[in-house]
């Protein structure tokens, strides 16, 4: 098992290297460590998987209703959904599958309903219908007055996306994929058929190439030769409210897309909170995941029409992700035989969704290029420490604080996290290298107070760990 | 991950557990209340704590200001002290035990490393605290670096664990805590840059905002707001902007947000006690009973936040009514609501009984010169009262010798202030 973070990189050639260890470049290393014969590696140029926009998003997996019917990423969205509900059931991974409420608050919007009811037949989705406002209302009483009716699609569930994309890289490398992160990548050349990466660790050399790059896949494309496509960071900011806040609201409530662009969401989350967001701004800046004052003005403008007594409630945690959007209006999944290179551009908000299938999707691109996949094998199962609030958190298991005391020693209090966990995770497949990591991996000081009562003393056992004290 | 179903059964094997009185939490109230009770000669005093040490927020305040004037002590020493007192007297301190929700009238599910186990008793009191609002709930922008801190954090970083913070701190707010930040932050070796407060003035003694300003040249930024927070992976700098327009930039590597304090009132939410809209903590009345019968509450969940000598006053004066209680008195008296207008923001206790002699505390959104304030039933004046000049995010206290004029069959009893 190989995760590296810092020396030089390997000097043996790979068979395939996976540029981006987001959700996408995980599930595909985690594909590609089905074939024993290939030697895998994915580079990051971050210090942990999931840092780009695969950690910040609205966490849903999508039926994909209301793709474009006949796109690619109608077809990858409706068979990863399937995929992904099915593999974080057997890995631990939470899923609530609580149904979307797509809301009309004005004729337009109202009028729209049926095309995208019509839409969902056309994407093979068959559960959508329209609902009026006396059973909206009966299903969600604290929706803000004046909506004229929805879309109800019964699908739609809430996922953890940082235990997703873990899960994947945890598999991946537990096969004997190779993950290398603070791995940026600079520049790639080509020798004698195979490819040479410039990275801040030194060159990595591999047969194929798979760009998995997210928000940089249009960069790491042109150091290849390519301009088919530009990424525009879209900036979603977003408001996590108080678990107080959670029994407000059992839907997600979707927006309507008009003429007008979309609008926000509210959504439960399966950590037990609520979300608002995301806001849409095009940007140029590919860092730029500040939140900004406008922007939360505007969420709460929006969010207090849709859900007026989410207001009140006290605010948890603020984050802005950006999203990989393009000039297209689909994923850019292209296979450059020539090169031995495969492009996974312009996988938007579905991504996560989709990941699995995209996963499939490339592998098969990959062995029509002229990679020889070799045979395959079933991956060990993996299973995931729990996050989410539907399933019982070790600190409700009587038998496993029998087994182990550290399961009943709350540190994280908002969050209800062990010591028991926190030991787990910094001694995990894929360790944390930053409480941020932590976080994302037990919840430890995600919660209401964001530290004010356990941030030293989590701040303690992660420095223990990485110091060996 | 293991199955769902196997699991939730198991919790409830052992049966409840009968206490007289069950305290949750540890701090200067719950540890005065269980004092209180215990020598009174109730039995079974039990106070829960989720930390691994009693002691509450005072644990981490290694500055002085706690005991008495001719017994001054630090946070930790005070905490001390009231945990000897609350042990000698005969009640039971558990620490590492965390309170997670009702399972009764009047009983708790708890966890700890010991397992799961419900808690039954006579009477509850919550002395669940406050903390200080983190960056995320005020709401200010920016990205999400290292080295933002509330002053609870700050201190535990620092006094109780030892660890680095950074080099140059920004603290946010000029009230007591906030000062407490600063010194706290020096001891840590780093250079307090500034204090920034949006109000015109300190609100901290004179003589301590000039020992800051003049001793310690740490320059006091009124009228301030922090506008954003700059920097990826560690914090770089803030921006602010002053009430008149203009916009600065300060290099810091750490920013203390202290203040802004709020209820921890997770569990008087989930067993259903109406809290007061104002202070946001469970609504009481003199006697510190919350809506829910035998539940009462005390310390800085009731007000966010009073000192811990209030705290531990109101512990004594909680376990009066618990007494009470557990000899057979009635629960229920009747009351009337106690509200405040603006520019107040809240006040403590707020529902009121004639005969009630708990001394209120409010707070005051905006700098009052020598206010008088009224105490209103159905436009009949009970009382009037002046003040020294108040401040925001300082103690106003209010006596309670008016209210054996309140009529309980009255409509709300509205504190004011009167216009000069």
């Amino acid at each position: 098992m190989t995760v590296t973070a810092n020396g030089p990189l390997p000097s043996r050639s790979y068979d395939v290297t996976v540029v981006g260890a987001g959700v996408v470049g995980c599930a595909i290393a985690r594909e590609l460590a089905r074939r024993p014969s290939l030697r895998v590696a994915v580079v990051e140029a971050q210090d942990d998987v999931g840092q780009g926009t695969s950690k910040a998003n609205t966490a849903i997996l999508h039926t994909g209703f209301d793709a474009v019917p006949g796109s690619l990423e109608a077809r990858l969205v409706r068979e990863g959904s399937r995929q992904l509900a099915g593999y974080a059931a057997e890995s631990g991974i939470p899923v609530e599958r609580v149904g979307a409420l797509l809301v009309a608050w004005d004729e337009e919007q109202l009028a729209a309903l049926p095309h995208l009811a019509e839409k969902a037949v056309r994407n093979e989705y068959g559960d959508a219908h329209l609902i009026e406002p006396p059973e909206l209302y009966a299903r969600e009483p604290h929706l803000g007055p004046g909506a004229l009716g929805a879309l109800h699609v019964p699908g739609e569930s809430i996922v953890c996306p940082w235990t997703t994309t873990l899960a994947y890289a945890t598999q991946a490398v537990r096969q004997g994929v190779d993950l290398h992160l603070n791995s940026p990548v600079e520049q790639v050349g080509r020798r004698d058929g195979t490819h040479v990466l410039t990275t801040a660790r030194g060159t990595l050399r591999t047969r194929w190439l798979v760009n998995a790059a997210g928000l940089h896949a249009d960069t790491l494309d042109r150091h290849l030769g390519h301009d088919d496509f530009t990424v525009t960071p879209r900036r979603g900011q977003l408001i996590v409210f108080d678990k107080l806040a959670r029994d407000l609201l059992h839907h997600i409530l979707l927006p309507v897309p008009t003429a007008l662009g979309k609008g926000v969401l509210v959504a439960p989350t399966v950590y037990g909170n609520l979300l608002l967001g995301p806001t849409a701004e095009d940007l140029h800046d590919k860092r730029a995941t500040g939140s900004t004052a406008e922007g939360l003005a505007q969420l709460r403008e929006k969010g207090a029409r849709i859900l007026p007594a989410l207001l009140d409630e006290e605010i948890t945690a603020v984050y802005a992700g950006l999203r990989a959007a393009t000039d297209q209006d689909d994923y850019r999944i292209t296979a450059h035989p020539e090169q031995a290179y495969v492009t996974v551009g312009g996988i938007r908000s579905t991504g996560l969704t989709a990941s699995l299938a995209i996963a499939a999707h490339v592998t098969a691109l990959l062995a029509d290029t002229g990679l020889d996949l070799g045979p395959a094998v079933d991956l060990a199962p993996v299973g995931m420490p729990n996050l989410g609030e539907a399933y019982p958190r070790p600190y409700q298991r009587a038998e496993l604080i029998a087994a182990d005391p550290e399961y009943g020693t709350l540190v994280c209090h908002c969050e209800r996290v062990t010591r028991g966990e926190i030991r787990d995770a910094l001694a995990s497949t894929v360790p944390p290298r930053s409480l941020d990591g932590l976080r994302r991996r037990t919840r430890a000081r995600a919660g209401r107070c964001q530290g004010f009562y356990c941030g030293a003393a989590v701040r303690e056992l992660f420095e223990e760990a990485r110091t060996g004290t | 991950m293991d199955g769902a179903a196997e699991v939730r059964g198991e919790s409830r094997i052992r049966p409840p557990r009968e206490v007289d009185v069950l305290i949750v939490g540890a701090g200067p109230a719950g540890l005065a209340t269980a004092a209180r009770l215990a020598v009174a000669g109730v039995a079974r005093v039990e106070v829960l704590d989720r930390e691994q040490h009693a002691g509450g927020v005072p644990r981490h305040c290694h500055h002085g200001g706690f005991g008495t004037w001719t017994h001054p002590l630090t946070g930790p020493a005070y905490a001390r002290l009231l945990l000897t007192a609350a042990v000698r007297a005969g009640a039971v301190v558990r620490t590492g035990i965390t309170a997670l929700d009702w399972a009764g009238p009047l009983a708790l599910n708890t966890v700890g490393a010991q397992g799961p186990e419900t808690i039954r008793a006579g009477a509850v009191v919550l002395a669940t605290g406050a903390r200080e609002r983190p960056r995320a709930a005020r709401l200010v922008p920016g990205t999400r670096p290292n080295g933002v801190y509330t002053t609870g954090e700050l201190q535990q970083a620092v006094h109780l664990h030892g660890q680095r913070v950074g080099t140059r701190v920004v603290v946010v707010g000029a009230e007591d805590v906030s000062y407490a930040a600063a010194d706290t932050a020096r001891t840590a070796g780093a250079q307090v840059v500034a204090m920034v407060t949006e109000l015109d003035r300190p609100q901290t003694t004179t003589a301590r905002a000039h020992n800051a300003r003049l001793r310690h040249r740490v320059p006091l930024l009124t009228d301030t707001t922090l506008t954003e927070l700059l920097g990826h992976g560690r914090l770089s700098g803030i921006r602010v902007r002053h009430r008149d327009g203009r916009t600065a930039q300060l290099d810091c590597d750490t920013v203390v947000f202290t203040g802004d304090f709020v209820p921890d009132h997770e569990l008087a939410r989930r067993g259903g006690v109406v809290l007061d809209p104002g202070a946001r903590g469970p609504a009481v009345d003199g006697a510190l009973h919350t809506s829910r019968p035998g539940v009462f509450a005390a310390g800085s969940v009731l007000h966010p936040v009073e000192s811990a000598a209030t705290a531990t006053r109101e512990g004594a004066h909680v376990a009066a009514g618990v007494l009470e209680l557990l000899a057979g008195a009635e629960w229920s008296r009747p009351t009337v609501p106690l509200l405040v207008d603006p520019p107040l923001r809240w006040i403590a206790p707020n529902r009121v009984a004639p005969g009630d002699e708990h001394p209120y505390v409010l707070r005051t959104a905006t700098v009052l010169h020598r206010p008088i304030l009224h105490v209103v039933q159905d436009g009949r004046l009970l009382h009037h009262e002046g003040l020294r000049t108040a401040v925001p995010n300082r103690t106003l206290p209010l006596t309670a010798r008016w209210n054996h004029l309140v009529d309980v069959g009255g409509g709300p009893v509205r504190v004011t202030v009167a216009r000069a």
